[in-house]
Order: structure tokens, then sequence, then C-alpha cells
């Protein structure tokens, strides 16, 4: 028989609660500086949501930017931007928008594919219009607020509106933090950062869910347990779940950070971020939002829909012998 | 007890096999493909744009230009009867979509009414009392007619893509006035985008010799004329830069039926034919006009304006004017696939050579393989046998999600592999929170099997609530999301509903066969 190498035995008795208060006045702090940033300096939208054009070129050589720079500069189409990409041999040029709406755009690229002359094989153009741009930020914003309505909405289905609440408050902590992450180190903030957003925006309500449906199966069994211990034990309870499927997440993330290629390089930063900062939600501001909003524990049944047993089984640590139907 | 009904296994076995059998094209390319014989599911997942290299266009019609268009081809039949019902008018032109004028006599109102009302039941007529009309199309005739000018543009840009010799383009309309245009392979779309963003509407009219063109600025248009100028290769070879021709079209460029770049005297021209009725008026103005220059418009800018030496009765002509090799046979092109209804604006385009695709491919694999590698490792340091139980799920899972893209025809994109490889991660979630839950009910003193029991349907709800609100997230992205987004949305939702039933089912169906094989005495959790 295999038996696992690596066992957490016992179910830990961290007291979560009494580090709540400065989760709390960490997370405030986090959430006001990237609300700040945001205001700010806003994000380094890519043009995705800008609009221009992303040129990514890879040159025989080395590529000389000063040189293309110089080329692209003579044309007069704007302030280029240029870098390395990944390999000294690729390039990743931006072009702002230009002038003349949606037709304006597809002349600039003929214009800077001509000046930067033969050579060089395109790897990637990708040219986007005003309108698109305009259309993109508003589907984007859109489908993140509906993502979070329509995940609450089950939320406030399955529990009691206080864990609706809660979960609400930890996952816009979740996005929040993770768009000022995007605006402080000026990552490029582009569709797949917004389909990274949403999926960190699932992945945290996920984890949530899981503490959730711990306190609730708590409230049940221990009907006098103090609120506090409560959580306590539906923290601990589920720590080493917690800290499994983190670490098989950020695997696979880390995986596709160090491997996935340029392309891929934000979505996995925003990621990896966003398991980081989801899972520390969870268990710091999630949780103990609902000790301060605490549902009513009369309302919440004896007898859950899944024929739970109401047993009045004392705390882990002192297995009692009570072994159920087979 | 854990008992699973013999159909539920030969179900589960089934599924299972079914999604090793139809990912495993995949793993082959599609020349090794051929050599298999036909009659074997074979379908393998279709590559994006961004994995297999192509070029992406969002077009969108300006459908008020064809609207504005078709209005002042209307506007002659205004002006006519007026002047057959000989009714005084002023300011005729064609203004926000609709055809004013001013009646100059306002006892005339009425005759102008019935003379207006026979021309297009689909214009609505109002003329104040102060004389001041107004045509305009209802709004369900423009409704109708606007689609009509994108489903004719679809129609016309599919004719011109499929004369450039693109191999399955995807041509679809998207909302009301876009089109999307994927055309695989091409990895520098300016020919394509040069030949798209031409009308091509081509007509025949007459050049008033009765003054030059400074002249009319000078002394002001005479009736039904307009100035057009000419070509810039035309206009370079020491040709006029300015014509001043007759607004009337003799014969347009709907009537032509062929249209085929050749030769004459060494120089490239372009060779035309009308069908009957184009060559008929064509015979006829051209009987009717010897001697004098007729303009030869296309896209309201003159190409050339040779003298009609003879009537020309066959139906078919040459036009010459500074042509290269190529833009005579491109003209030829747009000639033959036809005029477009309304003016096209490129909104987005995104190409992607093949090299990057490659590159995209082979890191995206990468990346899964390493990710599915280290998972592995993980879940059986963490959980011995149940984990290697968890691992093979796992590998069902990842068969599974590529037989349902494969089979469903869904496209994978680089996201769409981020995608997989997320879930890869997520998908073991499952598996710990049952062996978690497991461990917890062994700790409080269950037999082994009641606590395997109860690990499975207490943790069956949380994993419930997981994994509907990553799909939640899923279906949103897909719904709003475009192009690459959207294939990520697709392997993430898929995975989601894949790795339920590997997670869940497969490892229970391999806990039940051990339970019953090995007959063990207790948990190796």
């Amino acid at each position: 028989m295999i038996r696992p190498l690596i066992v957490i035995r016992r179910v830990p008795t961290i007291d979560f609660m009494r580090w709540h208060v400065f989760g709390f006045a960490f997370s405030i702090l986090l959430g006001c500086v990237s609300i700040g940033l945001f205001a700010a300096i806003g994000l380094n939208y890519g043009i995705d949501f800008k609009g221009g054009t992303l040129i990514e070129a890879k040159t025989q050589g080395p590529a000389d930017l000063a040189a293309m720079r110089a080329k692209l500069d003579a044309l007069h189409i704007g302030e280029a931007s240029l870098q390395n990409f990944g390999d000294p041999t690729e390039v990743l040029i931006r072009l702002p928008e230009q002038p003349g709406g949606d037709a304006g755009q597809q002349r600039a690229i003929e214009l800077a594919r001509k000046a930067l002359g033969p050579g060089i094989d395109y790897r990637r153009t990708e040219v986007v219009g005003p309108t698109v741009g305009a259309e993109l930020i508003r589907a984007g914003a859109l489908a993140t607020v509906l993502a979070l309505v329509a995940i609450l909405i089950y939320i406030w289905f399955r529990f009691e509106w206080q864990f609706g609440v809660g979960a609400t408050i930890s996952t816009i902590h979740d996005v929040v933090t993770t768009i000022g992450l995007f605006a402080i180190f000026r990552l490029e903030f582009d569709l797949t950062t917004l389909a990274a957003i949403l999926t960190i925006a699932g992945y945290s309500i996920n984890d949530t869910v899981v503490i959730y449906d711990r306190v609730r199966e708590a409230m049940r069994k221990y009907r006098t347990m103090p609120f506090r211990d409560l959580i306590n034990l539906a923290l601990n309870e589920t720590l080493s779940r917690t800290i499994l499927t983190v670490s098989t997440v950020a695997l696979a993330v880390l995986s596709l950070l160090l491997f996935g290629g340029e392309v891929l390089k934000g979505f996995s930063i925003a990621m990896l971020w966003g398991i980081v900062i989801g899972t520390y939600s969870s268990l710091f501001i999630a949780a103990p939002i609902i000790y301060y909003i605490q549902p009513n524990r009369r309302a919440v049944p004896r007898d859950a829909a899944s024929g739970e047993p109401d047993t009045t089984r004392p705390p882990p640590g002192r297995p009692t012998n009570r072994p159920r139907g087979a | 007890m854990l008992y699973f009904a013999n159909w539920k296994v030969l179900l589960i076995c089934g599924v299972c096999l079914l999604g090793v059998v139809f990912s495993l094209p995949n793993l082959f390319t599609p020349a090794q493909l051929a050599w298999i014989p036909h009659g074997i599911p074979l379908k393998q997942v279709n590559l994006g744009l961004d994995l297999r290299g192509g070029s992406y266009l969002l077009l969108e019609v300006d459908v008020g230009a064809a609207e504005t268009e078709q209005l002042n081809s209307l506007i002659e039949n205004v002006r006519s009867a007026l002047r057959n019902a000989k009714i005084g008018y002023t300011g005729l032109n064609v203004e926000n979509n609709a055809i004013v004028f001013t009646i100059r006599d306002q006892d005339r109102i009425e005759d102008a009414r019935t003379a207006l009302a026979k021309i297009d039941p689909s214009l609505t007529l109002t003329i104040g009392t102060d004389g001041a009309g107004k045509m305009q199309f209802s709004t369900q005739a423009t409704d109708q007619r606007r689609s009509q000018a994108v489903e004719q543009s679809i129609e016309i840009i599919r004719r011109r893509i499929d004369e450039t010799g693109t191999k399955e383009p995807t041509i679809q309309q998207q909302g009301s006035d876009r089109i999307l245009v994927e055309l695989p392979g091409i990895d520098n779309p300016e020919h394509v985008k040069a030949l798209l963003g031409k009308t091509a509407k081509l007509t025949f009219q007459l050049v008033d010799t009765s003054m030059s063109p400074e002249e009319a600025r000078r002394r002001g248009l005479p009736p039904g004329d307009e100035i057009l100028s000419a070509q810039e290769q035309a206009a370079r070879s020491g040709q006029p830069s300015q014509y001043l021709v007759k607004r009337r079209v003799m014969v347009g460029g709907d009537t032509l039926v062929d249209a085929q770049a050749t030769f004459q005297n060494n120089e490239p021209v372009v060779s035309f034919r009308f069908d009957t009725a184009g060559a008929k008026r064509f015979g006829d103005a051209t009987r009717e006009n010897v001697g004098k220059p007729f303009a030869i418009v296309l896209d309201n800018k003159v190409i050339s304006a040779p003298v009609i030496r003879e009537a020309i009765p066959g139906g078919s002509g040459i036009i010459s004017g500074s042509f290269t090799v190529q833009s005579a046979s491109d003209l030829a092109l747009l000639l033959r696939a036809g005029a477009l209804p309304a003016p096209i604006t490129i909104l987005e385009e995104r190409t992607v050579g093949p090299d990057l695709g490659a590159d995209s491919i082979h890191a995206g694999a990468v990346a899964c393989v390493v990710g599915v590698i280290l998972v592995v490792v993980f879940m059986f340091l963490f959980y011995g046998l149940f984990g290697l139980f968890a691992d093979i799920a796992l590998v069902f899972n990842l068969c599974l999600m590529l037989g349902s893209l494969s089979l469903l025809g869904a496209t994978l994109t680089l996201p769409g592999i981020a995608g997989i490889a997320l879930t890869l991660g997520m998908a073991v979630d499952a598996n710990v929170l049952i062996y978690e839950r497991i461990r917890e009910e062994m700790r409080s003193g269950r037999t082994m099997l009641s606590s395997l029991e109860a690990g499975f349907t207490r943790a069956f709800g949380t994993i419930l609530d997981s994994h509907v609100t990553t799909l939640v997230a899923g279906i949103l992205l897909y719904w709003l999301g475009s192009g690459p987004v959207k294939g990520f949305a697709v392997t993430l939702s898929i995975g989601v509903l894949t790795s339920l039933f590997s997670a869940i089912l497969v490892t229970r169906l391999q806990i039940v066969t051990w339970l019953r094989r090995w007959k063990p005495r207790e948990i190796p959790l």
C-alpha cells in the first residue's frame, strides 16, 4: 500500500481571529493604495483598450533598438515605444493611436513596415481602432461587474445574505488589489489580463465558499460555541485543503509563467498574484467579516438539506468513537 | 456502502474511453492522420489564428453611406418628376439621410405630393405648408436596406477573398453592421486589406466639354454636372488631374459580367464584358456620343477619359490607364466580384505569423505538460495511493477536455491553453476536498467505509459550489469576451465540467475497485 510521504496529521489550532484586525488594516491600506494609484496614474492599458498598433518583430541579428526607433520617429506617427521581448532579436513596437479614426490606424502600420525595411520577420501585428477599444473597455467592465453579481446571487441563493456580503467584499478586495498591482508595476493591462481578473474572482469566491461551507456546518453542529471559535475552527479544519489547493494551482500557473511564453506573461502574473491574495482574503477578510455580521444561528436549519446529522461532536483533537451506519 | 451499479461502471469507462479516442488524433500531424483508414473519428482541435498563424479583420459597413448613396440615386428621379409636372422647386439636396427641397409655389404642394408619391413606396414624403419638403426611408425600409447592405457586402467580400486564393476563410456577420473576416495562413494582409478597402463602384459618365473644371468652379457648376479628380497614377502620367463630368451614369459596373487583366500594346489593361442590358445601353450611349470623351470612373475617381471613336455595339471594351500588372489584375478582380454597396472601414486587425503560432503551441504544450507533472508529483507526495488515483483521473480529465474540444469543433487559442493548464491545477481541488474530508472523518473515529462514504457525500456540496462559481465566470467571459479570450472561456468552462466528472466519478470508481480487489483494512491517507 502506497502511503503519502507528507501528511498533515493534526488539525492545527491557529488563532486566525487574533490577526484579523491586522488583516483588515493591511487590506484597507492595500485597497486604498490601489484605488489611489488607479486614480492618480491609471493603468498601462494595452492596445486592446487604448487603440493603436502593436508589432512584434524578429530581426536577423540582435535588434538595434535605437536605429529602429530613429526610423520610426522620422515618420512622425507619434511616439513609438520599442522594447525587447524575451529574446534580443525580438522587438515589441507600440505605436500610439493615430488621428483620423478607425481608417487612420491602417496607414501607420504600412508606413512603419516600409520604414523598417526588409529583413524583418513580422511575428505579430495588432491594430485596434478607437471604436473597438472603447467597446472592449465597456464589455470588459460589464463582464467583471456581471460576473461578481452573478456569483453573489448564487451565494445568496446557497447561503444566508451575510455570507454574500462577506464574499462580495473579499472578492472586490481581490479584484481591486490586482488592478493596483498592475498600476504600480506598470504591467500591461489587456484582454487576457481581464480574463485573468475574472478567473481570480472565480477562484477567490471558490476558496471563500469552501470556508463558508465549513462555517455553516460548524454553526449547525456546535450551536453554543462562541462565533469567534467557530470561525477559527472552520479555518483550521480547512487549512490543509487551502494550502494544498493553492499549491497545485500555483504550480500550474508557475509552469505557465516559466514556459508559456511572453504572450501569457501578464496573464500568469495576474493569476499568481490573484491566487495568493485570494487565499489571504478568504482567511483574513471573508471569514472575519462573518464575525461582525453574524448570521442568525437560529435561522440556520438544524438538519441540512443533505441530511446532515445533528451531532454535538466535540471539537477535533479528542476523537470519540462514534461510527455511523455503514 | 460504496457501490457502483454495473451500468454506471460501464458508463464511466465508456466516457473515459471516448475521451481518449477523441483526443488521440491531436497527437498526430494531419499528414500522419491521412495514413489512418477512414471511418475512424479523426477530428483535431480547431486551432485559433493566434496558434496557426493568420489574419483576423473586423470590418464595419458604413450603412449610413449606403443609404445616402441610394438617396443620391433617387434625387434624379425627384428632379425629373417635379420637372415633368412643371413644379418649381429650390434647394434639392440630400441632407441627414433625407432628400430635402422647397416647393416655390405653395399652391402646387398638393400636385407635388401626387407627382412624388410614385417614385418609391418605401419613401415617406412630408411637405410643410411653407413648401419645405422632405423624403426619407421609413424606419422599416431603412432597417431592411441596412441589413441588405451588410449581407451584400459579406457576399462581395467573400467573392473578393475567394479570388485571392485564400484557403478556408471565415467571413461572418457580427452585430448589426460588422463583418468578421478570418484568413488562416495570411501573415501580411496588406493586399487583402487594399482589396477590401475599395468600394469598386465603376461608372461610365460623359465628360462635359462645354467648359474646363476650373471655369466651372469659377462660374458655378452647370446643373447635373460634377467635378471628379483623376486617379493618382493617371494624374502623374500627364493626364488632367480633374474632369468636369455629367452626373448621369451612362452605364454602371453592376451590368458587368466579366473582367480580365490583359495586355494591349504591351501595356497592362483590363478588358470587360457587359450583360445584354448593359451591352445595349453601352452601345446606344457610344453611338449617340461619337467624338465626345467619356470618363471611366472608379470610386469617384476618373481612371481615364478616352474619346469615343465609334459606336461599340458588342458589349465589351477595354479600360486602359497607366496600370501596373498588379493594379490591372486587382481592378479586374474587383470588377468581377462586384461593387460593395457601402464603404468599409477596418476596425481591428490582428495578424500572427506562422512562426509565432508554432512557438506559442510549443510553449503552451510545454507549460501544460510541466504543470501536469508538477501536480501529479505533488498529489502523489501528499496523498500516496489516493494521490495516484487522482492523478489517473487528471490524465483522463485532460483527454476528456481535448476530446470535447475536438468534438465540439471549439477553437483553441493561446489563452485557451492557459485555461487548460489552469483547469488542471484546479481540477485536483475536488480530490483535495474529498481526501481531506475523508481524513477528517477518519480522525473523528468513523470506520473506513463510512469515512470514505462521508468524505465523498459531504465534500460534494462544496465541490459543486466552487465549480458553479467558476463556471459562471467562464460563461460570462465567453459571452462578453472576444477572440482569444473566448478561447480561454471555452477551455475553462469545459474543464470545469469534465473535472467534475473525472475528479468525483473516476476517482470514486478507482477507489471502489481497489476496495473490492484488495480488501484493504485501512485507508492509506
